[in-house]
């Protein structure tokens, strides 16, 4: 995919430019910077592994359908909030919540509540919270961050009823 | 847990071997515990539903994405390293810190909605900006943008299976969303740690 080769180029040569400015700052900056990344690869390689290889198993018993139905029809904030439930409750990576997204679009759910799924997938999907964020970020910011997201699908779907349709 | 205070920046780029702070990670947490025997359940229901094939069928697929992830993750752990160590503490706790107003704010969502990459890449950053003296508001910003409004999973994803229309509809709604999180978490953030002397009679 064009996409992804695009973002790894941007990736790797942001990772270029930084460690180029580090190495300006001298060898020991450079040096030192280069095993603390290392170190932080190393240490968080073995929960990645652990999500990534067993992310596949929890999307596979929780069937997207059930997913799906919470999120009804012009079902008013009630169906908001269930698509908020829904989105921090859906399981696996960004191509099981999108393609939850279109089916319920597809299916005839509202779009506000379309939306305050997808942002609240954004916001609170389980997986990404316990394997990437809780790993990378100390744990009391992540509680932190996540409580303080939870207006927001809200105000997103707020918005959406506002100024109507794409 | 210790935040870098502003009255006491730590030296900027010419310091050599300081150790950064928060950045100390347990091996195993009770978080991995829970994935593990979340994982283990599934495994198991997916084995007594289509046996040992449709295990297989999954840990296969599961290991070459994984096998794809991995130099991404390095770059993001790189990434993260590299700009706690060239970012200057003073001027960033000046521009991302907890008196830094809506720039900071505005920088932080600007910040998220430019990092390429994944998740592999923005919560290495954020927790670098975090240890070089960003404050939570800054960084609630920068994480909520990135995700909401940051374009890697946009065009990598969204795009693809939700449309042009619904992606770019749905961003343009979330743009004030990092902004107003940041500014919220601001705003709990300062009453709750800041002061805790200060007011203590509510029922």
């Amino acid at each position: 995919m064009s996409a992804a080769l695009l973002i790894d180029i941007l990736l790797w040569g942001s990772v270029l430019g930084v460690g180029m400015i580090a190495f300006r700052r001298g060898r020991p900056v450079f040096v030192a910077s280069l095993r603390e990344g290392t170190m932080d690869f190393v240490n968080i390689v073995p929960r990645i592994a652990l999500g990534v290889i067993g992310s596949g198993y929890i999307a596979a018993i929780i069937p997207q359908e059930v997913i799906t139905g919470w999120l009804g029809p012009d079902s008013g904030w009630l169906g908001v909030a269930t698509a908020v439930v829904a989105g921090a409750a859906t399981p696996g990576g960004p191509v099981v919540g999108f393609s939850i997204g279109a089916v319920a679009l597809k299916s005839g759910g509202g779009v506000p509540q379309v939306v305050a799924y997808v942002v609240a997938w954004a916001l609170f999907a389980f997986q990404r919270v316990i394997l990437w964020e809780i790993p990378f970020m100390p744990a009391r910011f992540v509680w932190f961050r996540c409580a303080v997201s939870v207006p927001f699908p809200f105000v997103a779907a707020a918005i959406a009823m506002l100024i109507g349709k794409p | 847990m210790s935040e870098p205070s502003p009255n006491n920046p730590a030296p900027g780029g010419d310091a050599e071997s300081e150790p950064r702070p928060g950045r100390v990670r347990k091996p195993i947490g009770w978080s991995t515990i829970i994935i593990a025997a979340l994982v283990a359940v599934s495994a198991a229901l997916v084995w007594r539903r289509d046996g040992t094939d449709g295990v297989l069928d999954i840990l296969t697929h599961d290991l070459s994405l994984f096998s794809g992830i991995l130099p991404r993750v390095l770059a993001g752990c790189l990434l993260g390293a590299f700009i706690s160590e060239i970012l200057p503490h003073e001027k960033v706790s000046r521009s991302l810190g907890p008196k830094s107003g809506l720039m900071g704010l505005l920088i932080g969502t600007a910040f998220g909605a430019i990092l390429p990459g994944g998740p592999f890449t923005a919560y290495p950053v954020a927790s670098a900006l975090l240890a070089v003296g960003a404050d939570f508001g800054a960084t609630i910003a920068m994480v909520v943008s990135w995700t909401l409004i940051g374009y890697g999973r946009a065009v990598a994803w969204e795009i693809p299976i939700m449309g042009t229309d619904f992606t770019l509809w749905r961003i343009v709604i979330s743009l004030p969303l990092p902004v107003l999180a940041g500014a919220l978490g601001r705003f709990v953030y300062v009453r709750l740690y800041s002061k805790p002397l200060a007011k203590d009679d509510e029922s």
